[in-house]
């Protein structure tokens, strides 16, 4: 099959690249980008793209597919096709799954899932430790060539500094990529709001920048100490922020990333106790939501994640601090990160990158580009398209998004995954 | 800033329907609490009698976290409205899973419940189930993890109000553990709604509020500077948890610190109240001949906590009352042309 999209604006921030052009795919691949027909080229198919943007798939650094795990928030088939819906078509899955992937037989259970969904490229995360729970190291060079892309705590860092240390010494010797989280699990304690003016009116059990920013600060000194590549996942401080830009700045080969979440809301939606809006970290100050979109700006934070958690109702169904922290966010991640676009708040260019080479360049893979020879991962979106979210409607096994009735401009309305069409919203 | 509590509290006429926080409240709203609770208590003999206010209106109590003294004056100003009392205590290991705490309530909903009182161990439950019930129920907040107890604060304000008349002009110090405290939060929104001139609170910073500015107080760490000329004193119990968790040393450290002996009450004014929500640590927080003596009225608040949940209740199931006699007239005025 033989497939050209016509008169489309192609923004593919891989090349520099942001122009109306055409774009010609054969056999899954991309054959090229040109103004012209390329000599022997017979298209089967034409699609007029006048008016639309032609985006590279995204990637998207962590999104739970709840499987293996309960099947009532969701599988790998009914999350990839959330993902396909919002244009993602490589997805990151952290370790917390049930059981934990922290042994190959999880790793290719979840590949050979992915193989017969055959929606989008999910590349599974290791557990660094075993069960995660921070004690035993899981067999990290055997994750990794089970084709785990990275191993990481998920949500469970590791709080033994010498048990950090090892890990980081042994994923050195190994060239593997850990993703961490930074947490103190002491200083959290058992908080489940950020410490702030909302925490103090409302009596939520607080949890400090510094729960956050103390295990950043040891995390970065151990990281130097080992010379381990790592990535800070899911910052959520002004200080992370600095702290990180800092080491990039002394050289240390350290990458970040925020949920998009965080760069839209604040402590200030918690004030009605609405569990929808219970996230690890927690939704912290307007000062670091602005810090967040800054860094993002000036490239100190390399990708925007959706941070995906599909829920079941019953566990959000209670008082806030008893409900399950988590958003379902596959389906707003590039609808609010194009929000902050519309807000002036950075570049397109910025947007996308930061869904696309941002995360690839972090690791190491070639996908979320439009160069030739590459499977063709895309999606054609329709920049005038006007709609509401609504929860009711969500593709996701999961609904739990504090998003609803949140508006947007502009829609995915076509996804290709390796060449052929996985999601199809209008018919272009 | 978003402020949808006071919605969720509020019914169509701006009438109180539950009544979960004070935070967001009007003074309109306090004062017709305290002029209700007023009318319970007999001027002669400070008796409360039986009135048939609530008569025919089922009340259920869920106190999914234990207590005595809520409970029991809960229950006490319930018969005294003429109410059909139910009482559950329910433990909150059996309602670990949404679905069956909301099972719970719609049981009990079910069940013909007009209002429920409850008490729940997690900051935000009442306003969950006040989210959650049917319209007709009517929801009373009898304390939320660290949030509110905002019955417990109009006792508090109702004796105040008695010994000191206005609230306004009053200087007010409260002293002891404020972060861990739903009774304080909700003292605190009601001082300020009642234009208290000053609000202090007393103690240090491991029992603070991380962000006093967002209640609009004074801190003080030492407890003399902090009583200098104030009005009203309201000492808060010190919980055995906060020594495990680090956060003092010693209850003998504390009294030495900030314990309300009779020569610390000397900086306040010479009129000064002392009160105490209760239950008193004799030694940790106060003085016996402090909690027993002359300017202490501790013991009133009890009695008056009677009156003003009788009047909370009033005021919910009257507000009810007028809102549908309210939607009734309106539609006959809207069928004669």
């Amino acid at each position: 099959m033989r497939l050209a999209i016509e008169n489309v604006r192609i923004i593919d921030p891989s090349q520099n690249l942001d122009k109306i052009s055409n774009l010609y795919i054969t056999r899954g691949r991309i054959f090229s980008i040109s103004d012209t027909l390329p000599d022997g080229f017979n298209a089967s198919q034409t699609l007029d793209g006048t008016g639309k943007w032609l985006l590279p798939g995204l990637i998207d650094l962590q999104a739970r597919l709840a499987e293996p795990g309960s099947h009532y928030e969701g599988d790998i088939a009914s999350e990839t096709k959330a993902a396909v819906a919002g244009g993602i078509t490589a997805i990151c899955c952290p370790p917390d799954t049930r059981p934990v992937n922290d042994n190959q037989a999880v790793t290719e259970l979840i590949q050979r899932r992915a193989r017969q969904a055959a929606t989008a490229f999910i590349l599974p995360i290791g557990a660094i430790t075993q069960n995660l729970e921070g004690k035993m190291l899981s067999n990290m060079a055997a994750l990794k060539n089970a084709g785990c892309i990275a191993l990481s705590q998920a949500n469970q860092p590791i709080q033994n500094p010498l048990t950090l240390k090892n890990a980081m010494q042994y994923a050195a010797s190994n060239d593997i990529l850990l993703m961490l989280r930074c947490e103190d699990a002491a200083l959290k304690n058992k908080g489940v709001a950020h410490s702030g003016v909302i925490s103090s009116r409302l009596g939520l059990a607080e949890i400090t920048a510094s729960a956050e920013t103390v295990a950043l600060a040891r995390d970065l000194i151990l990281a130097e100490e080992t010379g381990v590549r790592v990535h800070f996942s899911q910052i959520s401080t002004a200080k992370s922020v600095e702290m990180i830009a800092d080491a990039k700045k002394r050289g240390l080969p350290v990458t970040c990333d925020v949920a998009i979440h965080q760069l839209h809301l604040t402590e200030y939606d918690t004030l009605d106790f609405d569990s929808l809006f219970h996230v690890s970290p927690p939704l912290r100050r307007h000062e670091d939501k602005e810090a967040l979109r800054l860094g993002v700006k000036m490239g100190t934070i390399d990708a925007i994640v959706s941070d995906h958690t599909p829920l079941d109702r019953d566990v959000k169904l209670l008082p806030f601090g008893e409900s399950q922290p988590g958003i379902s966010g596959l389906e707003t991640l590039l609808p609010l990160t194009l929000k902050l676009v519309e807000e002036g708040v950075f570049d397109l260019n910025t947007a996308i990158r930061s869904l696309t080479t941002g995360p690839a360049n972090i690791l190491g893979i070639q996908n979320g580009s439009l160069t030739t020879g590459l499977f063709a991962d895309f999606s054609v979106f329709e920049p005038e398209a006007y709609w509401t979210l609504s929860r009711s409607e969500m593709i996701s096994q999961g609904d739990n998004s504090p998003f609803d009735g949140w508006e947007f401009n502009g829609q995915v309305e076509l996804t290709y995954f390796q060449g052929r069409p996985v999601y199809r919203n209008n018919p272009i | 800033m978003r402020l949808s509590t006071p919605n969720l509290q509020l019914n169509a006429q701006g009438k109180l329907r539950h009544f979960l926080t004070l935070e967001g409240l009007k003074h309109h709203h306090l004062m017709e609490i305290l002029e209700v609770a007023n009318t319970f208590i007999d001027p002669v003999t400070h008796q409360i009698s039986k009135v048939p206010n609530l008569h025919g209106k089922t009340i259920m109590n869920l106190f999914f976290e234990p207590s005595t003294r809520t409970l029991t004056t809960f229950e006490i100003a319930e018969k005294r409205l003429s109410a059909d009392v139910v009482n559950l205590n329910i433990a909150t290991s059996s309602t670990k899973k949404g679905e069956t705490l909301l099972d719970t309530l719609w049981n009990l909903q079910a069940m013909m419940a007009d209002v429920f009182v409850v008490r729940h161990s997690e900051s935000g439950a009442a306003h969950f189930i006040a989210k959650h019930v049917a319209p007709h129920v009517h929801v009373i907040n009898a304390g939320d993890g660290q949030h509110a107890h905002p019955t417990q604060a109009m006792l508090d304000m109702f004796t105040i109000h008695k010994h000191k008349g206005d609230i306004f002009d009053l200087k007010v110090a409260i002293i002891g553990d404020i972060q861990h405290s739903r009774v304080v939060r909700s003292q605190i929104q009601a001082l300020s709604i009642l234009e208290a001139r000053e609000i202090r609170v007393i103690g240090p910073k491991t029992l603070m509020p991380s962000h006093p500015q967002a209640l609009g107080i004074h801190v003080y760490d030492n407890i003399e500077e902090g009583l200098e000329d104030v009005d009203v004193i309201i000492n808060v119990r010190l919980q055995n948890e906060r020594m495990k968790s680090a956060l003092l040393p010693s209850e003998k450290e504390f009294f030495n610190l900030y314990g309300l002996t009779k020569q610390r009450l000397n900086y306040a004014k010479p009129d000064a109240i002392v009160m105490h929500p209760g239950p008193i640590n004799r030694g940790v927080e106060i003085d016996s001949a402090v909690a027993d003596g002359e300017q202490s009225v501790i013991l009133e608040q009890v009695t008056y906590g009677i009156a003003v949940r009788m009047a909370v209740m009033t005021i919910i199931i009257e507000n009810a009352k007028q809102l549908m006699a309210g939607s009734l007239s309106s539609a006959l005025q809207e069928e004669t042309p």
